[in-house]
């Protein structure tokens, strides 16, 4: 049922679904799990952390990056019965330093599920789409980040 | 005088010469008639010397006497001038007390909780976690702003609004003479001492419980621990339980939640540190004069203000506040202003000691500086102040784009403790530029220019700031702050590059050297030249979109015009075209687009989707005027007027040229970096490195792609790909480009895609689209989600889109060509180098597979199958 039609250099093929359903037989290289170019997920290959992941958004590089890193990777490393049981400290100091930062790490319940719910899919797909990159930038809050940029723009004015 | 002449005599024959010259060519054009001017002017000079000696001389008298009754005049003036002023200027500080007791009782009375907590923390230490943290702050009060960087982490919403008004009386005012300034916040306080003092009395009984609830910390401590535990243990188990990635937020998160809870035992804690510098306060106040314990709480401010950028915030509530409590307490106040006034303090202060040591000036200086520095944007003020404070910078990054943004978080999240500054000649905090030109078009919000949130394609709202400005550090305490952090210096361009001596130098002739540095410019939006050439009155309504103010500017435009040009059929001058043409019905504004290929995107896609696109981009209310080459442009009457090379005229009230970008290179000369003769840009290698300690990335890159061979891309995914490759090979990852930067674009309700590698409609191309009649679906779905469809996910679009194209099987007799939803494989030397996904969603990592694979298929529709263009 496909239809092809050839305009100058491009080809135009038209398919319905019937024509989509047998399996395709088109060879793809098999991938290297431990291609050590590649952007990995969280979890890389050898089960150390990915700090890099984009699905941490601003956790590891903002103010509390380092108490987050100490507690996260005291939690990941942990052999404890009851995993990260040790980590109590670690989490308590991230906890405090998050307390600094009530904008960019907000407290709000209403938010947290949601947004965890976003990330949770992100890692998985290791490269993420253009909607992901702008959501990966962190967690971003309703009003003190719109009331932040207008402090930036006034000073000028004044 | 004998030299005078002999020189005169030599050169003013020579100069007379080509005077005459010149007239004589001019004479000889317009008027023949009179042919012998250089003759008659020759015989004047002849005669000048010998005859005309004392006339010069007489000439040159009088000269000398005028420039000196000139020069007499004018420093009079001056004089008097300055007199005036300095009169104004007494006259004006001796009227500011006023304003500033009525701007600290503004303040009190903008934050009358803190001021009432004061009071009310004395009886009662444990109240809400936000309250907590504000009583803190009179224990302070007497060693001014030691801890205010420990605690008052909530604190920060109160002193938002404060942070507004105390802004707007040191920068307002201030400007120029910070120092004259400086002194005025204190002048007040004098007459006002003795209602200060009545506020101080209470805050020196109040220090007492507060030390006491410091004392009384631990057994509130020990009840912190065991919730937080057991919390800790509940994320813990659900940890386990679900994936790793939740596990992240979920610990992350719940913590945070239970911190609201655990707040109360942990503010002792806070305070049971700052109870460390407390017993200096206290000390203080019994020996109250002792110059020598002041100044030790000063001198730690600039240690310990680093820990805590959003602190710094803080801070600004807290000098208002505190200035009374200090001045009454120490009798010589007064004397130590105007020492530190005469210091000018705002920039010295931290840099040294001495100024600090004297005590009371370091406070105010920060109060005045304290609103300007943590919100870096306001570019004159922190000019003066960290200049001399920032002189070396580990990790330097240059521009305050999106690729300089990726980078530093990579090199954050990879370096721990990692100082990071960035310069951007932006007055804005890096910020994301794809939603000037798409979401922000299509946001209901009326304030939207100056919220400039959006709604992502999962309906959440977020700013097109990457983080809020509390993220950041401040760029005077880089070197400071304990684990590192980010800071952006912003209104700086830097102009000249060291490489062999690694360091920077901005415009403002400020120094600054690194050990890695980043060249991530960007470039400036081009113009055409027509445009360039036509005077004053057609670049007034012209516009180059690039920047936050330029959306500001045009959208402004937009609504007091009739008519708007865009020049270009690109992706912005696409999408611009779509959004206003969208507006234009409500608006009234005739929306005309304009480019010299065939069809909208001509140069990307395929001539048939070009084609096909253009129809939809005219659907959405948009003029589109095809092959148009512009030939001249003028302001007539009142309208611009286009010419076009074909004879075609077109006459609008404002341009907007989306002609490309020009990628900044001006450093390449200083550093002696390679720019790329084909793609323009700074050549680096697969690692994006220029040099040792050199890196390019974002629109500036001109890099080699293992896969696809050297390249220059300037996209917004790009900028983040290799924002955060060059940070992490920064921090010494040494990995090449690798994974490839996608890029998206929509325009109107019809025509979403996404791409990736090289899309370059001069290659020969294989489109597979899902077969559909003429009736069908992107208009359905678009109907369906209603006028917003920016605000849908796309995949939901296109999910309607299918269902209903499934509903209503395709006829063979319907041949309309309907590029509703497919893929479109580029090819180069039989091997697919781009693929552009078509109103088709969330396949990208098949097609980046395909690229990196770059393998030769026989039957790319097999190819295709692997996308499943006809799922949702």
């Amino acid at each position: 049922m496909s239809y092809c039609r050839q305009e100058g250099k491009d080809k135009i093929i038209f398919v319905t679904k019937e024509d989509h359903e047998a399996p395709s037989n088109a060879e793809l290289v098999a991938d290297d799990p431990n291609d050590p170019y590649e952007d990995h997920g969280l979890i890389l290959p050898n089960g150390d952390i990915n700090w890099n992941c984009p699905c941490l958004g601003g956790m590891a590089s903002g103010p509390c990056g380092q108490q987050f890193k100490e507690a996260f990777s005291c939690f990941h490393y942990s052999k404890e019965e009851v995993k990260g049981s040790e980590c109590v400290e670690n989490f308590r100091n991230m906890q405090e330093c998050m307390q600094r930062y009530p904008e960019l790490y907000p407290q709000d319940d209403d938010n947290e599920p949601s947004k965890e719910t976003d990330d949770a899919a992100a890692p998985t797909a290791t490269d993420e789409t253009a909607p992901t990159n702008e959501k990966d930038s962190g967690p971003a809050e309703s009003s003190p980040t719109s009331e932040e940029p207008t402090p930036t723009a006034s000073p000028p004015k004044s | 005088m004998l030299k005078c002449r002999t020189v005169w005599k030599k050169l003013a024959p020579l100069a007379r010469n080509s005077s005459t010259l010149c007239h004589q060519n001019a004479k000889r054009a317009v008027l023949r008639n009179e042919k012998r001017p250089g003759l008659l002017q020759r015989a004047q000079m002849s005669a000048g010397p010998s005859g005309g000696g004392g006339t010069d001389n007489t000439l040159y008298y009088v000269l000398v006497g005028a420039t000196c009754l000139g020069g007499a005049v004018y420093a009079y003036s001056t004089l008097r001038g300055d007199k005036q002023r300095y009169q104004d200027r007494i006259s004006e500080i001796a009227s500011r007390p006023n304003k500033a007791t009525q701007e600290q009782t503004e303040i009190q009375t903008a934050a009358p909780e803190a001021t009432k907590e004061l009071a009310e923390e004395a009886s009662e230490p444990q109240s809400v976690a936000d309250e907590e943290s504000v009583p803190s702050t009179p224990s302070e009060e007497p060693s001014p702003s030691a801890e205010p960087p420990a605690e008052l982490p909530s604190e920060t919403e109160t002193s938002e609004p404060v942070l507004a008004e105390v802004s707007e009386s040191p920068s307002g005012t201030a400007e120029s003479a910070t120092g004259v300034e400086v002194v005025t916040p204190e002048i007040p306080e004098d007459p006002g001492k003795s209602e200060p003092q009545e506020e101080a009395t209470p805050v020196q009984f109040e220090e007492t419980p507060i030390v006491e609830s410091s004392e009384s910390a631990p057994p509130a401590e020990a009840e912190a621990p065991e919730p937080v535990v057991s919390e800790a243990v509940e994320s813990v188990s659900e940890v386990i339980a679900e994936a790793a990635q939740e596990a992240v937020l979920e610990s992350v998160s719940e913590p945070a939640q239970d911190s609201i809870s655990a707040a109360l035992p942990e503010q002792p804690i806070v305070q049971a540190e700052t109870s460390e510098s407390a017993p200096e306060p206290s000390a203080e106040e019994k020996t109250s004069e002792e110059p020598l314990v002041t100044s030790e709480p000063i001198q730690e401010t600039p240690v310990e203000g680093p820990t805590e950028p959003s602190a710094s915030l803080a801070e600004t509530t807290e000098p208002p506040l505190e200035t009374p409590t200090p001045e009454p307490s120490e009798p010589f106040s007064s004397p130590a202003v105007v020492e530190s006034a005469e210091a000018i303090p705002v920039a010295v202060a931290e840099s040294t000691p001495e100024v600090s040591a004297e005590q009371i000036a370091p406070p105010v200086a920060e109060s005045a500086a304290a609103p300007v520095t943590p919100t870096p944007a306001p570019a004159a003020p922190t000019e003066s102040t960290p200049a001399p404070v920032l002189e070396h910078a580990p990790y330097l990054l240059i521009g305050g784009g999106t690729a300089s943004f990726a980078a530093a978080r990579s090199i954050r999240a990879r370096d721990p403790g990692a100082r990071v500054l960035i310069i951007t000649d932006e007055p804005d905090l890096p910020y994301m530029r794809p939603p000037l030109s798409k979401e922000l078009w299509f946001s209901d919000d009326p304030e939207v220019t100056e919220s400039l949130r959006f709604k992502q394609w999962n309906g959440k709202e977020r700013s097109i700031y990457f983080q809020p400005p509390s993220f950041y550090v401040d760029p005077t305490e880089l070197a400071k702050v304990e684990n590192g952090g980010v800071a952006v210096l912003t209104g700086r361009k830097v102009v000249h590059m060291d490489v062999r001596g690694n360091k920077v130098r901005l415009q403002d002739g400020a120094e600054i050297s690194y050990d890695k540095c980043l060249i991530a410019t960007g470039g400036v939006p081009r113009n055409l030249q027509v445009i360039e050439r036509a005077g004053d009155e057609v670049m007034q309504r012209t516009t180059l979109f690039r920047k936050i103010e330029d959306f500001k500017s045009l959208g402004k435009v937009s609504r007091e015009i009739k008519s708007v040009t865009i020049v270009g059929g690109g992706f912005l001058g696409s999408e611009l075209a779509c959004a206003l043409g969208r507006r234009s019905a409500d608006l009234d504004l005739e929306v005309i687009q304009m480019y010299p290929e065939k069809g909208n995107m001509g140069k990307v896609l395929p001539e048939y989707l070009s084609n096909w696109t253009t129809a939809k981009v005219r659907k959405e209310g948009v003029r589109v005027i095809t092959d148009a080459v512009v030939k001249n442009v003028s302001f007539k009457n009142g309208k611009v007027e286009i010419k076009l090379k074909d004879g075609r005229t077109v006459k609008t009230d404002h341009i907007v040229a989306a002609v490309g970008l020009e990628p900044s290179v001006e450093l390449a000369k200083s550093a002696g970096l390679e720019v790329d003769s084909d793609f323009g840009g700074y050549r680096v290698n697969a690692e994006l490195q220029a040099r040792s300690n050199i890196w390019v990335a974002g629109d500036a890159a001109c890099f080699y792609d293992i896969k696809l061979g050297r390249r220059r891309v300037e996209h917004h995914d790009h900028a983040v790909v290799s924002g955060r490759l060059a940070g992490e090979n920064m921090t010494g990852a040494n990995k090449p480009y690798w994974h490839q930067s996608m890029f998206w674009s929509d325009l109107g309700p019809d025509v979403g895609y996404e791409a990736i590698g090289i899309v370059d409609s001069s290659l020969p191309t294989v489109g597979v689209f899902a077969k559909a009649t003429a009736k069908d679906t992107p208009k359905a779905a678009a109907e369906k989600s209603g006028t917003g469809i920016r605000s849908e996910s796309e995949t939901e679009a296109v999910a309607v889109s299918v269902k209903a194209g499934t509903a209503t099987p395709p006829s063979p007799t319907h041949q309309t060509d309907d590029y509703g939803k497919g893929v479109i494989f580029y090819l180069r030397d039989k091997v697919v180098v781009g693929v552009v996904l078509w109103n088709v969603f969330n396949r990208m990592p098949i097609a980046r597979k395909i690229i990196k694979d770059g393998e030769e298929h026989a039957d790319l529709n097999e190819v295709a199958k692997l996308f499943n263009i006809h799922e949702d």
